[in-house]
C-alpha cells in the first residue's frame, strides 16, 4: 500500500494561540443562540409523518365495511419475532359476507414483540394488515400491549381500495359460482 | 427616617447587612443553575426547561400565584422559574444516602467548607457609590460590607480557600474517580493562582505608582477607572477602563479567572467524560446542590473582582462613570443625588455586569470543549506563567519610564 | 473583648499544631496545620496587621497546604496511618518545648509585657499597606534581597533537580 506522506501546514502564531478558534466557536454559539428553537413540543405539536413511514401494524377493512383478513396465517408465519397470533374461523351461514373463505376468529398483535419491521404487510395477500402512522403505543400492564381484533379494526379503519373483492365473491356465487 | 436602624449595635447591623447579601447572593445562585440550564439549551436550538408550573397546593405561595397570572405566568413557566424552585424543594427533601465506603466526617464536612469561602468573599467586593456627606464634605462613599485596604488580597485569600472543599470531597469519598477530580483540583489550582495573581499586579502598580495611595482596596481600583476625558496623563485615566490599558492583564485574570472556578474548558476536577462526576460523584441531593451553589457564587464573586478590577465596577460606560450619570439625571430627577437612589443605581449596573459576565462564562462552556489535563497544565505554567510575568515587568517599565 | 478573641485564637491554633502532630490520619493533619494557619492569621489581624494576615491565608493556607494535600494524595492514596514515633523524636521535641517555655518564661521575667497582651496603643508598622512598602523597601533592604536571592537559589536548584538529564555531560 502506497503511503503518501501529507505535509502539513506549520500553525500560524495565530492559530496557536487558539483564541481566532475560540472567538470563532463563540460567534457560531451566540448565532445559534438567537437562531429559532428546532424542538417540537410533543403532545401539542405533531411531527410530520413522512409517506411510507411503519407504525404500528392494524387491521383494515374494505369500503363496504367487511373484514378482508381471511385468515390465511401468511402473516403469522413470516412474522420475525412471532407477535402474531391468528385463531382461524369460519364466517357463519347467516352472514352476509358468508361464503368459502375464512375470517379470523381471533387475532392478537404482541405490541412487546413487534418490531415494525413491515413484513406482515408485505406478505399479506388481502392487503387486509397495514402498518399505520400511529408511532406510539403505551400501557400499564403487559395485557394492555397486545392488540386484540377489535383493537386492531379501531386502529386500522377502511382502506379506500376498488377491489370489492366481497362484492366480487357475492356475484360470482349467485351466478352459480363459475370462476 | 432610618435612625432607628443606625442606632443598633454595629455588630447587628453587621450581621443584618452580611444576611442581606448572602440573602440576596444565594438566591442569584441558585438562579445562575436555571440560566446555565436556559442559556445551554438556546445554544443547542432547544427550549430549555418550560413545562414545570406550580401545583395547586403551591398557589398558597406568592411564585405560585404569580404562575396563574396571565401572560407574566407563562412567561415565568417558559423561564423555567417554577423548574427552579422545584428542584430547590427537590434537593432540600429528597433522601441524602452516604455511601458507606466513605470517610463519614470529611464528606459531610466537605460541602459546608465549599460554601463557607464562596459566601464569605462577598464582605469585602464593594458593590456601588453613593454620596455621603461626612463632617460638611460630599465624598463618594462605597457600599460594601468591610472596606478594607486588602481587599483584592482578602478575596483571593479567602477563595483560594475554596479548593479544599473540592479536596476533601475527592479524597472522602473513597472512590478512584473523586479521588482523581480532588487531586487535579490542587494542582490546577496551584498553578493558575499565580498566573492571577500576577495578572492583577500592574493594576495595583498604576494605582499605587509613587505619590499614589498605597493600597489594594477595590473601592480604589474603581475610583481609578472613574472620570471624564481630559486628554492623556499619568495622573488618572480619565475614565478608561482598566482593560483597555491592560488588555493582557484582563485577558490572563479571566482566563485563570476560569480555571480557578473550575469552569469549562478547565474543568478538569468534573470532567464528566473521565471522570463520571470528578470529585462530587459520591456526592447527592442537598449536599450535591451545596456544591453547586459554591460554584456558581465563585463564579459570581470572581467575574465580579473581574469587573472592578478592569471593566470598570458600577461605572456606565469607559468615560461615563457613575457620577456624571447620577450628574446628568439630577437635571431630570431632583431626588438623584440621593444615597439610596445612586446607590440602587450603582449597584444595578455592577449587578448588570455580573450578570453580562456570568453569561459569557456560560457561553464559552457551551462553546469550547474541555483542555487535556496535560494541556491545561502546559497552558498554565508554560504560556501564562511566563505571559503574565513579561505583562508585569513591560508595565513597571512603562510606568517607571512615564514617571521621569 | 480583644483579649478574649486573642485567647481564642491562641489556643485554637495550639490545639491544631498539636493536632497536625499528635492526629493518625496524615489528610486530618494536614487539615489540622490549615485550621491552624488560619488561627494565627486571625492573631495578626488582632494585631491590626490585616496584610500580614491575609498574606497568611493567602500563601500559606491557600497554596502550600493545598500543594501538601496534592503530595499526600499522590504518595498515599488513604492518608493512612503513619508510624509511631520514635524515641528520639519524643527526645528531641521535649527538649524543643523546654527551650519555647524558658524563652517566653524569660520574657515574661524582663517585663517586656507586663500589661495585656493587646493593651499598648503602638500602632504597628505593618499596619497599612504604604507603611509596609516603604519599611520592606528602606529598612528591611537587604534581609528582603537575601530572601530573594535564596528563593533564586531554590528555584534553580528546582529546575536541575527535575530536569532529566541523558548523561554527564549535560550536566556540565
Amino acid at each position: 500500500m502506497a503511503v503518501i506522506p501529507v505535509e502539513r501546514k506549520p500553525l500560524t502564531f495565530a492559530e496557536r494561540t487558539y483564541i481566532p478558534q475560540i472567538i470563532g466557536g463563540l460567534r457560531t454559539t451566540l448565532k445559534h443562540f438567537f437562531a429559532p428553537n428546532v424542538t417540537l413540543q410533543y403532545p401539542e405539536q405533531r411531527p410530520e409523518i413522512p409517506k411510507g413511514y411503519r407504525g404500528v401494524p392494524t387491521l383494515v377493512k374494505d369500503p363496504n365495511g367487511r373484514e378482508k383478513c381471511v385468515s390465511c396465517q401468511l402473516c403469522e408465519f413470516v412474522c420475525p419475532p412471532k407477535a402474531i397470533r391468528i385463531t382461524p374461523g369460519e364466517i357463519p351461514d347467516d352472514s352476509d359476507n358468508a361464503h368459502v373463505e375464512k375470517s379470523p376468529q381471533a387475532f392478537d398483535i404482541d405490541m412487546l414483540r413487534c418490531i415494525y419491521c413491515g413484513l406482515c404487510q408485505e406478505v399479506c395477500p388481502e392487503e387486509a394488515i397495514w402498518l399505520q402512522n400511529q408511532f406510539s403505543m403505551s400501557g400499564f400492564t403487559r395485557a394492555e400491549m397486545v392488540n386484540n381484533k377489535a383493537r386492531l379494526y379501531e386502529l386500522g379503519g377502511t382502506l379506500p381500495d376498488e377491489h370489492f373483492k366481497w362484492d366480487k365473491k357475492k356475484t360470482a356465487e349467485e351466478h352459480g359460482n363459475a370462476h | 427616617m432610618f435612625q432607628f436602624y443606625f442606632d443598633l449595635p454595629l455588630i447587628v447591623r453587621l450581621v443584618v447587612q452580611a444576611g442581606a447579601v448572602i440573602l440576596v447572593l444565594f438566591p442569584i445562585a441558585a438562579a445562575c443553575s436555571m440560566a446555565e440550564r436556559k442559556i445551554s439549551a438556546w445554544i443547542q436550538g432547544r427550549p430549555g426547561p418550560n413545562r414545570t408550573i406550580a401545583p395547586v397546593g403551591g398557589l398558597l405561595t406568592p411564585l405560585g400565584l404569580a404562575g396563574r397570572i396571565p401572560f407574566l405566568g407563562p412567561f415565568l413557566q417558559q423561564m423555567g422559574i417554577f423548574q427552579l424552585a422545584a428542584d430547590g424543594g427537590k434537593f432540600t427533601f429528597k433522601e441524602d444516602p452516604v455511601p458507606g465506603h466513605v470517610n463519614k466526617f470529611y464528606f459531610v464536612l466537605a460541602p459546608i467548607i465549599a460554601m463557607i469561602p464562596a459566601l464569605t468573599t462577598i464582605a469585602v467586593v464593594p458593590l456601588g457609590a453613593y454620596y455621603a456627606v461626612i463632617n460638611g464634605q460630599t465624598i463618594l462613599q462605597p457600599i460594601v460590607l468591610a472596606n478594607v485596604d486588602i481587599g483584592l488580597l482578602a478575596v483571593f485569600a479567602v477563595s483560594s480557600l475554596g479548593v479544599y472543599a473540592v479536596i476533601l470531597a475527592g479524597w472522602a469519598s473513597n472512590s478512584k474517580y473523586a479521588f482523581l477530580g480532588g487531586v487535579r483540583a490542587s494542582a490546577q489550582l496551584v498553578s493558575y493562582e499565580l498566573a492571577m495573581t500576577l495578572s492583577v499586579l500592574p493594576a495595583f502598580l498604576w494605582m499605587n505608582k509613587p505619590g499614589g495611595q498605597g493600597t489594594l482596596s477595590l473601592f480604589d481600583a474603581v475610583q481609578m477607572q472613574s472620570g471624564v476625558w481630559h486628554g492623556l496623563s499619568m495622573a488618572s485615566l480619565h475614565g478608561m477602563w482598566g482593560v483597555f490599558y491592560m488588555p493582557v492583564s484582563a485577558f490572563i485574570f479571566l482566563v485563570a479567572l476560569f480555571a480557578e472556578t473550575n469552569r469549562a474548558p478547565f474543568d478538569m476536577p468534573e470532567s464528566e467524560s473521565e471522570l463520571v462526576a470528578g470529585f462530587h460523584t459520591e456526592y447527592g441531593a442537598f449536599k450535591w446542590s451545596l456544591f453547586f451553589l459554591a460554584e456558581y457564587c465563585h463564579m459570581i464573586i470572581g467575574s465580579a473582582v473581574c469587573i472592578l478590577l478592569f471593566f470598570g465596577g458600577w461605572n456606565l460606560l469607559p468615560w461615563i462613570p457613575l457620577t456624571t450619570l447620577i450628574d446628568w439625571l439630577s437635571h431630570v430627577l431632583p431626588f438623584a443625588t440621593h444615597p439610596l437612589f445612586m446607590g440602587l443605581v450603582g449597584i444595578g449596573i455592577f449587578v448588570g455586569k455580573v450578570f453580562a459576565f456570568i453569561f459569557f462564562f456560560m457561553w464559552v462552556r457551551w462553546t469550547l470543549p474541555r483542555f487535556r489535563y496535560d494541556q491545561v497544565m502546559h497552558l498554565g505554567w508554560k504560556k501564562l506563567l511566563p505571559l503574565s510575568i513579561a505583562n508585569l515587568i513591560f508595565y513597571t517599565l512603562g510606568i517607571a519610564l512615564m514617571q521621569k | 473583648m480583644a483579649d478574649l478573641f486573642f485567647y481564642t485564637f491562641a489556643t485554637f491554633t495550639v490545639v491544631c499544631a498539636a493536632a497536625v502532630v499528635g492526629l493518625k490520619n496524615t489528610v486530618a493533619s494536614a487539615l489540622a496545620l490549615l485550621l491552624c494557619l488560619v488561627g494565627v492569621a486571625g492573631v495578626f489581624i488582632l494585631l491590626d496587621a490585616f496584610l500580614l494576615a491575609a498574606l497568611m491565608v493567602f500563601v500559606y493556607a491557600g497554596a502550600v497546604v493545598a500543594l501538601f494535600l496534592f503530595i499526600i494524595m499522590l504518595l498515599d492514596a488513604q492518608g493512612g496511618d503513619r508510624k509511631p514515633f520514635k524515641k528520639t523524636a519524643y527526645v528531641s521535641g521535649g527538649i524543643a518545648f523546654a527551650l519555647l517555655t524558658l524563652g517566653v518564661l524569660s520574657f515574661w521575667k524582663s517585663g517586656a509585657q507586663t500589661t495585656g497582651v493587646l493593651g499598648s496603643s503602638i500602632v504597628p508598622v505593618g499596619a497599612t499597606l504604604k507603611n509596609y512598602g516603604e519599611q520592606l523597601f528602606t529598612t528591611y533592604l537587604l534581609p528582603v534581597q537575601i530572601v530573594g536571592f535564596l528563593l533564586l537559589i531554590a528555584m534553580l536548584g528546582v529546575i536541575v533537580l527535575s530536569k532529566k538529564f541523558e548523561g554527564l555531560e549535560d550536566i556540565k
